[in-house]
């Protein structure tokens, strides 16, 4: 058994769990944040992206073991005060998605990628930068067009 | 994935130690090859000792006049958003910003890469291309000595990677075909001319005994550094990977393009 101290979307929390518990797993069983997704479990949907000391990474992915004194921000850490996030809030504007399973991942690389670009953020970028999340309805045309957008909305503010 | 015990040492020395006293010990680094193929079963460790707690693996720093440092668990993300990494010799980012997906490069290393050898993988035509000098916990050894075969390497058990260095090429470049689901390469070309005229030329993602030089193209190369001259030069005689992404002619071919379009653009780096 390991004993692991980290925030979860400011959170404080000790996980006492094998050392083989993945993120994903501890996230959506022991505490019931079920908005971070399971797709593939191979690294390649990105449905289970989170964040990990800001940066974007797949959660299924990663020991708990390995996060010790981590920051993990999931989907449900996005949103400060009542509204959604900017990123949220263009995902429903633009109707950045078909099916919603993949969402959460998109929006969490969504917001990953306008803190690493800014508003540089050409559709060219987006695209590539993609490239560790599937839309399996192949909904991306909105998808793009939602970042975009949230991009434009979010010059100058902190993501 | 079976069930392991899980050590996060502060140094390379408390890593060994852990490492000496497992029955079938495995390093962990970013885990974006590890763990899934744990997660397959197909490797199943007794104890993994993860090394990216250990301050002195991590970093890029200049050696020398003409050096780069790089530590082991340092991200691809780090090396290819490093200033000091595109001041040495842009090639060397642009080849790391390549690899797999943002989420695996803010996670994955150069050392787990180079420890794991997969023969599609970016950074052995980097270490072979620029005959960098690996540096382990004993010894060092040369990108020329370092790869052996598919997945094979010279590390010995309980051996770990600590860093590399990199001596500065006048020019280099890197072109990968990439598999356009894994973004591994299909093929992959690193080209590099040194100041003393030599040019060497790696070539990933094409031979079933992993990375290896193009000697005919290096030789082309001295001659005259330019695309024609690999245009019809002899291909390495090596057994290449035959697969439902690739045939072996395919990716013969791919190498002499790859190789065409790293030279074109090759560019002399900054300072």
């Amino acid at each position: 058994m390991n004993k692991t101290r980290f925030t979860v979307n400011g959170r404080q929390v000790t996980c006492e769990a094998e050392g083989r518990t993945l993120l994903v797993d501890y996230l959506r069983q022991q505490l019931r944040l079920t908005g971070t997704h399971v797709g593939c479990d191979t690294t390649q949907c990105g449905a289970c992206m989170v964040h990990v000391d800001g940066k974007a990474m797949k959660s299924c992915t990663l020991l708990v073991a390995q996060l010790e004194g981590s920051d993990v921000t999931t989907i449900e850490g996005l949103a400060q005060g009542n509204g959604p996030h900017s990123v949220q809030a263009a995902f429903k504007e633009h109707h950045g998605l078909q099916c919603g399973f993949c969402t959460p991942g998109m929006i969490m690389s969504a917001v990953d990628m306008i803190r690493r670009h800014g508003e540089a953020l050409t559709e060219d970028v987006i695209r590539h930068d993609l490239e560790g999340n599937i839309c399996r309805c192949t909904g991306y045309v909105n998808i793009v067009k939602s970042i975009k957008a949230a991009a434009k909305d979010m010059s100058g503010q902190t993501p | 994935m079976h069930e392991f015990d899980y050590f996060k040492p502060p140094n390379v020395e408390a890593a060994l130690k852990a490492a000496t006293e497992a029955d079938d010990p495995s390093f962990l680094s970013g885990g974006m090859t590890l763990l899934p193929t744990m997660k397959q079963r197909l490797a199943a460790p007794s104890t993994l000792v993860d090394v990216t707690g250990i301050e002195s693996l991590r970093g890029i720093e200049p050696r020398g006049e003409q050096g780069l440092w790089i530590g082991a668990a340092t991200t691809h993300f780090e090396v290819s958003a490093s200033e000091v990494v595109s001041g040495f010799c842009s090639a060397v980012g642009t080849l790391a910003g390549g690899i797999g997906d943002p989420a695996v490069r803010h996670r994955g290393t150069i050392g787990g890469s180079v420890a794991n050898n997969d023969p599609a993988a970016d950074y052995p035509a980097l270490i072979l291309g620029m005959n960098a000098i690996v540096e382990t916990s004993k010894r060092t050894i040369r990108g020329d000595e370092f790869f052996v075969g598919m997945f094979e390497t010279a590390l010995t058990d309980g051996e770990m990677i600590t860093g590399f260095e990199f001596e500065r090429p006048n020019r280099a470049s890197y072109a990968k075909f990439p598999n356009p689901a894994s973004r591994y390469a299909v093929v992959g070309v690193f080209v590099a001319e040194f100041a003393n005229g030599s040019v060497r030329v790696a070539v990933t993602g094409a031979g079933s005994d992993g990375v290896f030089r193009w000697h005919a193209a290096e030789e082309a190369l001295v001659d005259e550094f330019s695309e024609r001259s690999v245009q019809n030069c002899p291909m390495e005689d090596v057994d290449m990977m035959s697969d439902i992404h690739a045939a072996a002619d395919y990716r013969a071919a791919l190498i002499r393009v790859m190789a065409r379009r790293a030279i074109i653009n090759t560019v002399r780096p900054k300072g």
